[in-house]
């Protein structure tokens, strides 16, 4: 059972390697309900991975990924699926089924996983639309719409079903400042509208400090930091403080030319 | 020296892979009847119909036509030589309800279906599209896979009938032509020679190529990895080992059905 103090999704001893190949090496991580998480990491440091693996489609090396205390890795596939519902996930390029229509794309989970009417449908995915600012492209293909209108058509399909945790992969990467502020307020008033925790993949530093109510930052495979905003920009850590500042100069590179 | 288990292995585990894909197809289809619904979208199955069934009528019927005609001229002329051309229809009329209709068609079907199945599955996986279906608690297998399985499992016996009357068709245009059998003596003669166990032997590989061809092309488009080179890739390879199995499994049917009808 959870409450407002237990942790929503807990992570711990998580490792994930693909061969030889380690991404994960011990990842202890608590994520505090109605929080908004964002994970920080160099390019390639397994930040989407940790979401992957909080969705159960990838399985741990070792470890355990928990959501409401329920560990995901040991689930059966039908229980995984029901966990599912209750997570929306956004994609760094929003992965909407090309073939669908705008109003499709939201309806689908609708449709396939509910026995909602054809006008309750229709109503929930005219609200979403209009919660992300994208009430006229109901009827438009995936292929018609910008890289922005793309991504705000992945958000609203995220929380089409009202989901306890919503999982942002890298949400404002390739959009223009705009655009990307506009997606960043999204995401904080979804959050607050919907009441829904969020953890959020990125490594574009305004982005972060602008929707993060707590940080952690993945270094070489573990967490080398969690806190809030306030602390990372404060942080003398020299990792972070080079991530933050982006100075060419730090361990960050080094530990790159090293490996 | 070269050691062939490398190869035996991997095309063991790819043997496992399919079957397993299968199982699970079933699995997902069987979880979501339980429940009282129908195992998938049928706008998605009826549109894979349309596709592999009515979409495939034009090359394979062109093909067989071609094949009948060509098969009736050849043998014909062989057979005239010894007084024997009537031999013609009987000769086609087995060889496409037994053998040709089903292996000419299967090889088609590969090359025309099995293609666009991976090449689709195979952009959708590049895309995320299949994950993110996945992600929501969708089964991919079942919105995905169960749909193109059936159609092309479905759909192969039909063409099969389509081939084997175009084929027949050709044939009795040519032998009207060449040696000069009219066109109902050319059935009647078929059709007294054509036996209950061809068209059994017929039916059987229709169902198992159908079944061969739409499992490997789902299987090689979800197994798709690194972008569109790789969708690339598997497609070439879609279609060379759904050919290679369709013609491997036609010599094993073969086998078994002359060791069960023909002893």
């Amino acid at each position: 059972m959870s409450d407002a103090t237990t942790p929503l999704v807990e992570m711990r001893d998580l490792h994930l390697a693909f061969g030889e190949k380690e991404i994960l090496s011990g990842v202890n991580l608590l994520v505090p309900p109605q929080s908004r998480l964002v994970v920080l990491g160099q390019s390639g440091s397994g930040k989407s991975t940790l979401l992957r693996l909080i969705l159960g489609i990838l399985q741990p090396t070792s470890g355990s990924v928990t959501f409401k205390g329920l560990d995901i890795a040991r689930m059966n596939r039908r229980r995984l699926n029901r966990v599912r519902q209750k997570i929306g996930m956004v994609y760094q390029y929003s992965a909407l089924i090309s073939s669908l229509s705008v109003r499709d794309n939201l309806a689908l989970p609708l449709e396939e996983l509910t026995r909602k009417s054809r006008a309750e449908i229709d109503q929930l995915v005219d609200e979403k639309l209009t919660l992300v600012g994208m009430a006229d492209a109901r009827d438009k293909m995936p292929g018609e719409l910008s890289g922005g209108m793309r991504k705000r058509i992945g958000l609203a399909r995220g929380i089409i079903m009202d989901p306890e945790l919503i999982l942002y992969d890298e949400p404002s990467a390739g959009l223009d400042p705009v655009i990307s502020s506009v997606i960043n307020e999204l995401i904080i008033s979804l959050s607050e509208k919907i009441g829904a925790t969020s953890i959020i993949v990125t490594h574009e530093m305004e982005s972060a400090f602008k929707i993060a109510t707590h940080m952690a930052m993945l270094f070489k495979g573990t967490i080398l930091a969690a806190d809030t905003p306030e602390n990372f920009k404060a942080s003398t850590d020299p990792v972070i403080a080079q991530f933050i500042t982006g100075d060419t100069q730090g361990p960050i590179l080094e530990s790159d030319t090293t490996k | 020296m070269l050691s062939p288990w490398p190869a035996i292995r991997s095309t063991l585990q790819h043997l496992s892979s399919v079957v397993w894909l299968l199982i699970h197809t079933v699995e997902e289809m069987g979880d979501r009847v339980a429940r009282g619904r129908f195992p998938f979208r049928l706008g998605i199955f009826f549109e894979q119909t349309d596709r592999t069934g009515v979409g495939s009528i034009p090359l394979v019927s062109l093909v067989s036509f071609f094949i009948g005609l060509t098969m009736a001229l050849l043998t014909g002329y062989q057979l005239q030589t010894f007084g024997q051309e009537r031999l013609v229809p009987a000769l086609v009329g087995i060889a496409f309800t037994r053998e040709l209709g089903p292996l000419m068609t299967g090889i088609m079907v590969a090359a025309r279906i099995g293609a666009a199945y991976t090449a689709e599955l195979g952009t959708m996986v590049v895309s995320e599209e299949v994950e993110a279906i996945e992600a929501m608690g969708i089964g991919p297998l079942r919105f995905l896979v169960s749909p193109r399985v059936l159609a092309v499992f479905l759909l192969l016996p039909c063409l099969v009938v389509v081939s084997d009357v175009t084929a027949m068709s050709g044939a009795a245009l040519i032998s009207r032509w060449a040696f000069d059998i009219p066109f109902r003596g050319f059935f009647d003669i078929a059709l007294e020679n054509v036996l209950f166990r061809d068209i059994i032997a017929g039916t059987v590989k229709s169902f198992l190529f159908g079944l061969i061809i739409g499992l490997v092309s789902c299987y090689k488009g979800l197994s798709v990895r690194g972008g569109a080179a790789g969708v690339g890739d598997a497609t070439t390879s879609s279609v060379v080992t759904a050919i290679t199995t369709v013609i491997g499994f036609d010599t094993l049917c073969n086998i078994v059905l002359v060791a069960i009808f023909d002893k």
